[in-house]
């Protein structure tokens, strides 16, 4: 089967050179629209050293499976337009074909249905479940987390100050004080990002498990108790009740008053709740930066305005920017790219370059929004094991891999250990005394002396090998060994005596055991020979 | 001044030279030291035995010392060419095998002993008796399980654990029968050879039994216990010959696969008692219930694309496990370091304490690929690093990276000391195929998103990724 990369205008690509190559290795000719990797910094000879063909767009789109960044709104308007053989553009996607795109079914119902009419099947990259298989497919935390790094550095250079604070012969700074709303994907990746630029970041929401993963990136949580919700069942916020609401407003108040710049991520489902009245924007010192990463679902700031920088009356500048992600179009490319090649590889099980959707398949599922004419949006609902267990590989259920991390830390300690009951091996150990005892006082005088040496043997033995390091456990095995062949002592005692049968004995014990001192001394030795030091031997390094 | 007292006096030197000689093989630096007093010590031992066994030899001076020499020759021909053929990848066989060794000289010392004292009755030949008997069968055990483990690790015998009916049960019998044989032979006196005989029999079952019922993965403890018996048969021999030098020598050895063995068992986190009792990994009922693991996919990832990876990190570890030994792979994953190092990336090697089939055993391996040991770290020296790792590379380990072994307590490795290879960037998984490991438990590490898995044999691939550098 062919795929195609349309140029859709904008600057991101959803198949860089790399991604292109392992979608060859599946057995798929690709055929790539001349200059659609552009604006992302891929030239088209990379693309056909990489084994794609590049084409005109028109053929590009009237691929077998047509890949954009976000499917154009020219497919929303119904007609027959895509019937027509030889159409341009995004018209010339053929009936039946397969599209791969960031669709936002829920908010494009209409766009849905008219791919729906011509028959189209659509992969909506941005309805993958959040389930954790199915994370390499999730193109949502993978823009989130460049949204939120980039929100950082968009504040960064409206800020009219350093983040870091300093201490210099011509005057101290401050650090910056950085609010954080929603710690999602994007807020952890904005938490990340300030932190590393020398902020001091606090950061709040309204799930308590997120309060952990704020900690793991070094941010101060913003405590709100009354504002608290559930844990949640799928992984996502939910909307607040009206004292919920009225807690985490007075909290919002309190931060962002204190806050050099503020990083607003909450989005509810795709829509914005106010998090941001105009009345805190107003306490808020002039130079201050609001940066709104909900502008596309509306704004999280009563003052946002999506797509656009305002500058407030009292001189509090937001950003609504809506296209963060595109700002960075090399790596959100890469990571476009790479959740596209991961959903082909998924659906092309024989590596043949045939794709085949396994419906029954719930992250397929999920993510077909359109099929065989029907509209399949919503998809039937998908349980999230997240919360249900802490401690488990469950809290990857939330993209940021770090919540798994530091549950596993915790547990780490937590495994049972093997221990035998004391009291039983008290007793044991007495009892193994007590006959220990009783045997040296039943035996002879010469042999008590014997016992003596036996036992300051054994301790001896025991602090001296206590100290072996754990890389000599072999040679160290091999020396004993070759040690305990002492026992051909024994045997050469015996062979000098006058019963034939004693000495048969005795020449067959000593030949076993000299081949174990002269093997086993040998091999020590020349393991040994083998164990180097780095830097002694950097001429004969291979 | 007599031979004897020369003789005893030597033994001393010897005695203390052992001891030194142990002590040395605590560090690398001072372990090539440790070898030479060993041998040197040795070499006292066997001269000053020499000249005490032709001092006291009942037949013409000549035929005895030929046939010292004659049995010298054969153990440093055969020793020889032992040591200088075996292959590092097969140490813990040679080890296995020496041990059995140790184990048959033990017998037939133990046989010699009793057909040249006279028991003419008492106390003194009574416990000169009991030595003899416990040597016996210290050796007889050592050296039919020594013999079963050689087979187990050279694939001559099924590694799986023999599992019979009660098998508990029949080492408990083999136990109490010796102990009735004891008496027995005790009663009987200078007749006693039938009894001995018996218990011999009874006592080599035994040591097969032992051995056969414990799955190749445990053969770390196997080796290291075995190795512990060897030294207790030539204790005992010393006891029953009143040699203090067999007696020193053989607990220092002893004590040494106790230690050894103990730390195995703590390493995975088991009782010495279960390991010995075997059994593990036969896919039980437990087995089969913790190894449900969530369904899931795993990423599959190819030579060219690791080595994109490796070329990009800065910080990478190795984990190497029992599957690089198979494939013989330590020689391009050393030069696959050697070139990441020259490049300035930090390789470090991890670890585990039961990774291979004999304690230490990776160590030795990279030593032969000629890998600097101050590279090579083990597992609590290395666990907090990972999470600063750009990329692990596990090489044919898999129950020693199990993150189940903390998360799930339901896992029949639960609280297993494991390398957190997971926290960890991007982990690399080298594996034949999604089969299990030794103790049967699926691999959770293999379906979390931040690992990719490198199918195929470890040696081509890594051969791969070097290329592609």
């Amino acid at each position: 089967m062919r795929i195609g990369i349309p140029d859709d205008g904008g600057p991101l690509v959803p198949a860089t050179p790399t991604t292109t190559a392992r979608l060859v290795g599946l057995g798929y000719d690709v055929v790539v629209a001349a200059g659609a990797g552009a604006g992302a910094g891929f030239p088209d000879a990379a693309y056909q050293a990489a084994g794609a063909a590049v084409v005109p767009d028109a053929e590009a789109w009237a691929a077998d499976v047509v890949t954009v960044t976000r499917a154009p709104d020219a497919l929303a308007t119904p007609g027959p337009a895509g019937l027509r053989p030889g159409a341009r553009g995004p018209d010339g996607l053929r009936i039946g074909a397969v599209l791969i795109a960031q669709i936002a079914p829920a908010a494009r119902p209409d766009l849905v249905r008219a791919l729906a009419n011509r028959g189209v099947t659509a992969l909506a990259l941005d309805a993958v479940p959040r389930i954790s298989r199915a994370q390499s497919l999730d193109v949502l935390s993978a823009l989130s987390n460049v949204a939120g790094y980039r929100a950082v550095v968009e504040a960064a250079a409206e800020f009219g100050g350093m983040f870091s604070g300093q201490v210099t012969a011509a005057g101290t700074t401050p650090p910056a004080n950085v609010f954080v709303i929603g710690a999602g994907v994007a807020g952890l990746a904005a938490i990340g990002a300030a932190g590393s630029l020398g902020a001091q970041v606090r950061a709040f929401d309204v799930r308590p498990e997120a309060a952990e993963q704020i900690e793991s990136m070094g941010a101060t949580v913003v405590r709100a108790d009354d504002a608290a919700q559930q844990v949640s069942a799928d992984g996502y916020a939910s909307a607040l009740t009206t004292d919920q609401e009225a807690a985490a407003l007075r909290a919002y108040a309190v931060e962002t008053a204190a806050a050099d710049i503020v990083i607003t991520t909450a989005l509810v489902r795709g829509t914005a709740p106010t998090t941001i009245t105009a009345e805190m924007v107003a306490t808020m010192r002039p130079g201050s930066v609001i940066v709104d990463l909900a502008a596309p679902g509306g704004g999280n700031c009563e003052l946002t305005v999506p797509g656009r920088r305002v500058v407030s009356d009292n001189g509090v500048v937001i950003l609504g920017w809506t296209d963060l992600p595109d700002r960075m179009p090399r790596h959100t490319s890469e990571l476009l790219g790479t959740a596209v090649a991961n959903l082909v590889q998924l659906g092309t099980p024989g590596r043949d370059g045939r794709l085949a959707l396994d419906q029954e398949d719930v992250v397929v599922r999920g993510m077909t929004v359109a099929a065989g004419g029907e509209v399949l949006w919503p998809p039937p609902p998908v349980a999230v094991s997240a919360p249900t267990a802490p401690g488990g590989p469950a809290s990857v259920a939330d993209p940021s891999s770090r919540a798994g991390l530091a549950e596993t830390t915790g547990s780490r300690k937590a495994g049972p250990t093997v221990r035998a009951r004391p009291a039983v091996r008290n007793g044991l150990l007495m009892l193994g005394a007590l006959l220990a005892v009783l045997a040296v006082a039943a035996s002879p005088a010469e042999q008590a002396a014997h016992f003596t040496v036996l036992a300051l043997a054994v301790v001896v033995g025991f602090y001296v090998i206590s100290h072996v390091s754990h890389a000599l456990h072999t040679p160290l095995m091999s020396q004993t060994n070759a040690i305990s062949g002492i026992i051909l002592v024994g045997g050469m005692l015996q062979i000098g005596s006058s019963d034939p049968v004693v000495t048969t004995l005795a020449v067959l014990a000593s030949a076993v055991a000299s081949i174990n001192i002269f093997g086993g001394f040998l091999v020590t030795h020349r393991m040994l020979g083998m164990f180097r030091r780095g830097d002694t031997a950097e001429g004969s390094n291979r | 001044m007599t031979v004897e007292s020369v003789v005893q006096a030597v033994y001393l030197v010897a005695a203390v030279l052992f001891v030194l000689s142990l002590a040395g093989l605590s560090k690398q630096e001072t372990a090539r030291r440790g070898v030479l007093l060993g041998m040197t010590g040795m070499g006292l031992a066997l001269a000053a035995t020499v000249a005490l066994a032709l001092d006291r030899s009942e037949r013409p001076v000549g035929v005895t010392a030929g046939l010292i020499l004659l049995v010298l020759l054969v153990g440093a021909a055969v020793g020889t060419w032992r040591a200088r053929t075996v292959e590092m990848t097969q140490m813990p066989e040679l080890i296995a095998l020496l041990h059995s060794f140790v184990g048959a000289a033990a017998v037939l010392v133990g046989f010699g002993s009793y057909l040249t004292e006279p028991h003419t009755g008492g106390a003194g030949s009574t416990v000169h008796l009991v030595e003899v008997f416990l040597g016996v069968l210290i050796g007889a055990v050592t050296f039919t399980g020594s013999v079963v483990a050689f087979g187990k690790l050279s694939a001559r015998l099924r590694s799986s654990p023999l599992m019979l009916p009660g098998r508990n049960w029949l080492n408990l019998a083999a136990v109490v029968a010796c102990g009735g044989l004891l008496w027995w032979f005790l009663v009987a006196g200078s007749a006693g050879l039938l009894p001995l005989l018996l218990m011999t029999a009874v006592a080599l079952a035994l040591g097969w039994h032992l051995v056969a019922a414990i799955g190749g993965g445990d053969m770390p403890v196997v080796v290291s216990m075995l190795n512990s018996y060897s030294g207790w048969a030539a204790a005992a021999a010393g006891f029953m010959l009143g040699n203090d030098l067999l007696i020193i020598t053989g607990a220092l050895v002893g004590s040494s696969g106790a230690i050894l063995s103990y730390l195995m068992c703590r390493a995975m986190n088991r009782s010495f008692v279960s390991v010995i009792l075997g059994g593990f990994g036969a896919g039980t009922g437990t087995v089969a219930q913790g190894g449900v693991a969530e369904p899931g996919s795993y990423r599959e990832t190819t030579a060219l694309e690791v080595a994109d990876r490796l070329t990009a990190a800065r910080s990478v570890i190795v984990v190497p496990g029992y599957g690089m030994a198979v494939a013989k792979a330590q020689y391009p994953v050393a030069d696959l370091v050697a070139r990441l190092t020259a490049r300035g990336t930090t390789v470090r090697f991890g670890i585990h304490p039961v990774a291979g089939r004999l304690p230490g055993h990776m160590n030795v391996l990279l030593a032969e690929a000629k890998v600097p040991y101050d590279q090579v770290l083990g597992m609590d020296e290395i666990n907090d690093d990972f999470p600063g790792t750009d990329v692990v590379l596990v090489i044919g380990a898999n129950d020693t990276v199990n993150p189940a072994a903390q998360d799930d307590p339901a896992s029949p490795i639960a609280g297993m000391p494991v390398l957190e290879v997971w926290q960890a960037r991007e982990v690399v998984v080298f594996k034949r195929s999604m089969a299990t490991g030794y103790a049967g438990v699926q691999n959770p590490l293999f379906f979390r998103e931040n690992t990719a898995m490198l199918f195929g044999d470890a040696k081509d691939q890594v051969e791969l990724i070097v290329q592609a550098l």
